[in-house]
């Protein structure tokens, strides 16, 4: 058990630490992000209320999210470095979990200058979004990085892995937006956490299947 | 240790190897020779078990903790130093006493120098001599190379000559090559794509 | 492996028979909706096409199950195929859908409509599953993938059904709602008789699909053996 995570423990360090020595992808998604939510603003009439600058917040999360997402394997990808890791003696979930923890520190990153410039540009952030940001980064990360492994498969790649993503968020961006614009929140913010678990160990089960052949 | 009958591999329509069959005992080196395109890749990578075989049996009987493979690709990550790389693959595979058999390694095969670059800057060369590190890292008892003359210049080629006459000795191999005379001497077993 | 399309005919007699019944009772049994009037009578077209589309998912879903558990790659042709038969049925519920809502309300969509929201989104779903069988080249790979996209599918039903609620009101007023089936006995009688008739319908379409595509693939195993 503990050989699992430590295993875990491994992978995640590295993809870490190769996004610190490459930073491609942690940079473009906060230089994304904020410019997203500067289009958003010409994008937003007026009398546009805080509750339709919220939704879209969590448009610029997602989008945000799919773009750090096609990167995802892209050390791997590029000189077939999955084998080395399909070789070792580790159990594959083990990828699929390290995976999923960097994304989630990834979008963490990002969050932490997305939440800030939103409540700039557009409205205050409540605690309520704070919470269902969290819970959403699991929820996204957890799919994310099996959709992407599904889409190394792919002839198409970068293409395949939104159409594949958009409809498994759908559910994501209405736990989201309903826990920003509510007064009680709690029913939306329980149901991302349903999400959260339901999908994670499907991703964490079927991880196996879709990245040996 | 490979026990190989019928195999078969194919990709959509087309077919790339054919009722392939043979027995490879501990301790034997195994050649596999044909043109490019004749599925030596393909074969190598199904008795590595990266691959599944269409149709046919194989038996390997070690686990993937003792089995070494080194491909077309290094394996190694670029941005990452070579002293980096090898404690990944380290500690993926629990090895014993893992930092003094990476210094060994390193050492034995010209490394040592280069262990804190990254191995961006290494040449064919080197990136395939620490692609032998990596895969000897675990001490194998069974060694999968993939053509592994390919882009090594002549120091490189004889630095490999004599490796795979010392490995030969103490563990079980099977190489694939275009170049068959070199390996000649050391094949117990012979396969023609 | 069984070639000939032995269930597909018989089914596809009982589904014509039961559908034609099913239309028959609906015409001159089933009375009359007082709140909706006539065109109420779409609902029995529309919900068995949605039960069947929901049965076909979850079918294709089985069956990928156990082409994970197995690995007989039979089971990719069967998930494959009822995937197929589960999104035109899909695809007919949104426009059954859509019928209703016009003659009823006069829009074509309505987003307070559940059922059609959640079957929009996994038509979404369920078209990716598409693009992504035809992204990859046959064989193990592309049956494993498929498999597990066909499950998270099957997950997301219930999941889309849940979120849809709690949405409840939120953002779109539920200005045309639907009262609860509250059916009288003929009404329900009528109900399951097109129900089974369009499940009957379903199966026989995918075994026909199945035999024809079953066929296909041995032709080309053939082929390949003469080459």
């Amino acid at each position: 058990m503990t050989a699992y995570f430590q295993d875990v423990s491994v992978l995640a360090r590295k993809d870490l630490l190769l996004e610190l020595r490459s930073r491609d992808t942690v940079p473009s998604m906060l230089l994304f992000v904020v410019g997203a939510l500067v289009v958003f603003h010409f994008a937003l009439p007026d009398s546009a209320g805080d509750d339709a600058a919220r939704g879209l917040l969590w448009i610029a999360i997602l989008f945000t999210a799919l773009l750090g997402l096609g990167r995802v394997y892209a050390a791997e990808r590029e000189r077939g470095l999955l084998d080395g890791l399909l070789l070792a003696p580790c159990d594959r979930s083990a990828i699929w979990l390290a995976k999923t923890m960097s994304v989630i520190a990834f979008l963490l990153l990002m969050e932490a200058i997305a939440l800030p410039a939103f409540a700039l540009f557009f409205a205050p952030v409540t605690g309520a979004m704070v919470a269902a940001v969290i819970l959403a980064n699991i929820g996204i990360a957890a799919v994310g990085a099996l959709l992407s492994a599904i889409a190394l498969s792919s002839r198409t790649g970068d293409l395949i892995l939104p159409l594949l993503f958009l409809p498994l968020a759908i559910p994501i961006v209405i736990g989201g937006v309903g826990a920003s614009i509510v007064d009680d929140p709690a029913r939306f913010l329980w149901f991302l956490g349903l999400y959260d678990g339901i999908f994670a160990i499907i991703s964490w089960a079927s991880f196996e299947y879709v990245v040996t052949e | 240790m490979i026990s190989a009958r019928g195999i078969g591999k194919r990709f959509g329509e087309k077919e790339v190897l054919r009722d392939v069959t043979f027995e490879l005992p501990p301790g034997g080196f195994l050649l596999v020779t044909g043109r490019n395109g004749s599925g030596k890749s393909t074969l190598l990578r199904i008795l590595a078990r990266l691959m599944a075989s269409s149709e046919g049996e194989l038996e390997v009987t070690v686990e993937r903790r003792s089995l070494g493979y080194v491909g077309h690709e290094p394996l190694v990550y670029r941005e990452l130093t070579a002293l980096e790389n090898l404690e990944l693959y380290g500690r993926l595979y629990r090895v014993a006493e893992r930092r003094e058999r990476i210094g060994m390694l390193l050492e034995r095969y010209g490394l040592w120098e280069a262990r804190h670059e990254r191995t961006q800057t290494f040449s064919r060369g080197m990136q395939q001599r620490l692609s032998l590190c990596r895969a000897l890292l675990h001490d194998p008892e069974l060694l999968l190379l993939d053509e592994p003359y390919a882009g090594l210049d002549r120091e490189g080629a004889g630095m490999l000559d004599e490796q795979l006459a010392e490995l030969a000795a103490t563990r079980t191999l099977a190489v694939s090559s275009h170049e068959p005379e070199r390996l000649e001497p050391l094949a117990t077993l012979r396969l023609a794509l | 492996m069984s070639l000939r399309n032995r269930s597909g005919p018989a089914l596809a007699v009982c589904a014509f028979a039961l559908l034609l019944g099913g239309i028959a009772l609906v015409f001159w049994w089933a009375p009359t909706d007082a709140d909706q009037g006539f065109s109420q009578k779409i609902f029995y077209i529309h919900v068995p096409v949605a039960l069947t589309a929901y049965a076909c998912f979850a079918w294709g879903a089985w069956k990928a199950l156990r082409l994970l558990w197995t690995g007989n790659e039979r089971h990719d042709l069967e998930s494959y195929t009822a995937i197929h038969m589960g999104t035109i049925f899909g695809v007919l519920t949104l426009v059954t859908g859509a019928i209703w809502a016009r003659i009823s309300w006069g829009v074509w969509w309505s987003w307070g409509e559940r059922q059609l929201v959640v079957f929009l989104i996994l038509f979404l779903f369920y078209s990716a599953y598409f693009m992504l069988r035809y992204s990859i080249d046959p064989g193990p790979r592309r049956a494993r993938t498929s498999a597990v996209y066909a499950l998270f599918g099957v997950v997301l039903i219930p999941i889309s059904f849940l979120a849809i609620r709690i949405l409840g009101t939120l953002l779109h007023p539920a200005v045309f709602t639907r009262d609860g089936v509250g059916m009288t006995g003929s009404m329900f009688v009528t109900f399951l008789v097109v129900l089974a008739g369009m499940l009957c319908l379903g199966f026989a379409l995918y075994h026909t699909e199945l035999a024809g595509k079953r066929l296909d693939a041995r032709l080309r195993e053939l082929r390949r053996a003469l080459a």
